[in-house]
């Protein structure tokens, strides 16, 4: 695989770059759930605004 | 092809122009005592990523890291692995959250400090104030040397000068602007350095004709792995050496103190926990370091390995033997030198010289915190002293600079050589159990994380002096009290101290503690209490998860 004959080899060479993503996909996870939240909490500001 | 010195000189005075000026922008947000050592703790999750990536990744883990895996293969890539899985995801998943919100209940802005009011002790703090402050300027000194060979063989000038140039840019920024300054420097430096390794990937794997084509070439080269490496067990850059062999013991117990060793217990980097606002930016800085990591150290070891192939298709040799003694350190220079434009090789020597920055800034401050304020300000003057904080600090940071530079002068290469290990060895045996109990064991008490940091400190030093042959030797102290290079010989001056004084630093911690009375309810509830923005947080997560639920159902 890879041009890597060892399994030993190729699996590392994978793990990294999965490894990598993998922080790339729970870090953005994390980013969007705090946006989310910022919205719900300004849009919960406006309202309490309107409604006084 | 060899870079001309004046495009490089060019490029240095723009970068060190670039430099004061981002120091300059953490400067002026920077008035107060949690802004100059923490930073203000509000720093961006990928500003404190890049600094966190930056002062772990040092020039030696791209130059003399990329020559080892030249040297050994592609096996060390489980490295690279484990420092994106413990490096980063563990400690900022696990560890980060803990040390933040404890540094916040607790009031603590160093490590040091950390430690020591988590344990009620100001002997902890003010001991590991003066740990830090008598053995990081070692590791410092070998930054800066190599940052200055590197400068003198660069750009062509003295290299007393060089070093002197290079100590007294950082400290000035290091010493006015605090951590801030710090931080917006290194995330400048990490970014240059990104640069740097993607257009390196890049342009080996085109050279070499494409990523599976360079790694079948360089797995076809088996057969030309010196007589004396396969008698090692050496069998291929892209094959793990023989199970068993003196090469599988050297690559799997690097591997082991690379992660032992690298992460979780080194000062300079869990104080960065406590510079941003939330866990969440813990959990986002993920997203950061992680792709950071892979990029530094992962291709640093694939495109060591791959030089081997360009240096067998260009002059017939492997990279072993075009290199002077088969000195690894130097196979790195010698590929860039040879295989990439001009351009380019100035850019790169740029993002080296970032990673030898950024380190001795964060080493600098480190330091400087834990001599001026951890062992000066609380320990001797038991908190009692008039000078402000940051005055203490600065004056910690002036003094720790010119003792690191004064041992780069005076110490021997050998001992500089093995200064980093040490250093690490040093600091996994002494905090790494005591901070593992003051995250995650309530029952830890006092007398235990302080019988852990004591024997954990002491018996490493010990191991380093008597019996260890790489310190031991070149130390010389053995031979000069006992008359002989170890006290014990065979395998026993071959185990590394990390593999000797960190369990008994675990077996102090555990018995002392079982042994003597635990902290009171009242402040245990404080220190492991969850703040407003914390449980603002959950209750946000949980809202959004039922929102989720709710609209699958």
């Amino acid at each position: 695989m890879l041009g890597i004959d060892d399994p030993q080899i190729w699996l590392a060479y994978l793990a990294c770059i999965l490894s990598a993503l993998g922080c790339m996909v729970y870090g953005a996870l994390n980013w969007r759930e705090g946006e989310e939240e910022q919205a719900v909490k300004s849009g919960t500001q406006k309202q309490v605004i309107q409604d006084q | 092809m060899a870079v001309s010195t004046s495009l490089l000189i060019l490029f240095v005075i723009v970068y060190f122009a670039c430099t004061f000026y981002v120091a300059r922008l953490g400067y002026k947000k920077n008035s107060q005592t949690d802004g100059y050592m923490l930073a203000g703790r509000r720093v961006h999750p990928a500003i404190m990523a890049l600094s966190y990536g930056a002062a772990f990744i040092s020039t030696s883990a791209i130059i003399g890291f990329g020559g080892v895996a030249a040297s050994l293969g592609m096996g060390l890539l489980w490295l690279v692995f484990m420092n994106i899985f413990f490096g980063i995801f563990i400690a900022f998943v696990i560890f980060g959250p803990g040390t933040r919100r404890m540094g916040l209940n607790l009031g603590a802005i160093t490590y040091p400090e950390f430690i020591g009011k988590r344990f009620q002790s100001r002997f902890i703090q003010a001991f590991s104030g003066l740990l830090v402050a008598v053995f990081m300027p070692l590791y410092a000194a070998s930054v800066i040397i190599g940052a200055g060979r590197f400068l003198e063989s660069t750009l062509g000038i003295n290299y007393n000068f060089s070093l002197l140039i290079f100590t007294v840019i950082i400290a000035f920024y290091v010493i006015k602007g605090g951590l801030l300054s710090v931080m917006y420097v290194d995330a400048m430096q990490a970014t240059l350095m990104l640069i740097g390794m993607t257009i390196l990937l890049i342009y080996t794997y085109s050279k070499l004709g494409g990523v599976v084509e360079a790694h079948q070439a360089l797995t076809n080269m088996a057969n030309l792995v010196p007589q004396a490496l396969v008698d090692q067990g050496h069998r291929g850059w892209t094959a793990m050496p023989a199970f068993n062999s003196p090469i599988w013991w050297t690559m799997i117990s690097t591997i082991i103190m690379g992660v032992g060793i690298g992460v979780l217990a080194q000062p300079q980097l869990a104080v960065r926990f406590m510079t941003v606002k939330d866990d969440r930016s813990l959990r986002r800085a993920v997203a950061v370091g992680g792709p950071f990591l892979l990029m530094m150290a992962g291709v640093a070891y694939v495109v060591g390995a791959l030089s081997n192939v360009y240096f067998y298709r260009t002059t017939g040799m492997i990279s072993l033997q075009v290199v002077p003694d088969g000195n690894t350190d130097l196979i790195m220079p010698a590929f860039l030198n040879h295989a990439m434009p001009e351009m380019f090789v100035a850019l790169f020597m740029l993002s080296l010289l970032s990673a030898a920055m950024s380190t001795a800034a964060a080493q600098f401050h480190t330091m400087g915190t834990a001599i001026g304020y951890d062992f000066y300000q609380q320990g001797l003057m038991k908190g009692q002293s008039t000078a402000t904080t940051v005055r203490v600090t600065q004056f910690g940071i002036a003094f720790t600079i010119l003792v690191s530079v004064i041992l780069a002068y005076l110490l021997p290469v050998s001992i500089i050589a093995r200064a980093t290990a040490m250093f690490m060895g040093l600091c996994t045996a002494a905090f790494l159990p005591l901070y593992i109990g003051a995250l995650f064991w309530k029952r830890t008490t006092k007398a235990g994380a302080t019988a852990s940091l004591v024997a954990g400190s002491i018996s490493s030093l010990f191991w380093l002096v008597f019996i260890h042959a790489k310190e031991a030797v070149p130390l010389g102290i053995c031979q000069a009290i006992f008359g002989k290079a170890t006290l014990l010989a065979g395998t026993w001056s071959l185990v590394d101290p990390i593999l000797v004084a960190t369990p008994l630093s675990f077996l102090a911690l555990i018995v002392v503690s079982l042994m003597t009375p635990q902290f009171s309810p009242e402040f245990l509830k404080k220190t492991y209490r969850r703040r407003f923005e914390d449980e603002e947080e959950d209750a946000s997560e949980s809202a959004s998860h039922k929102a989720t639920d709710s609209a699958g159902v």
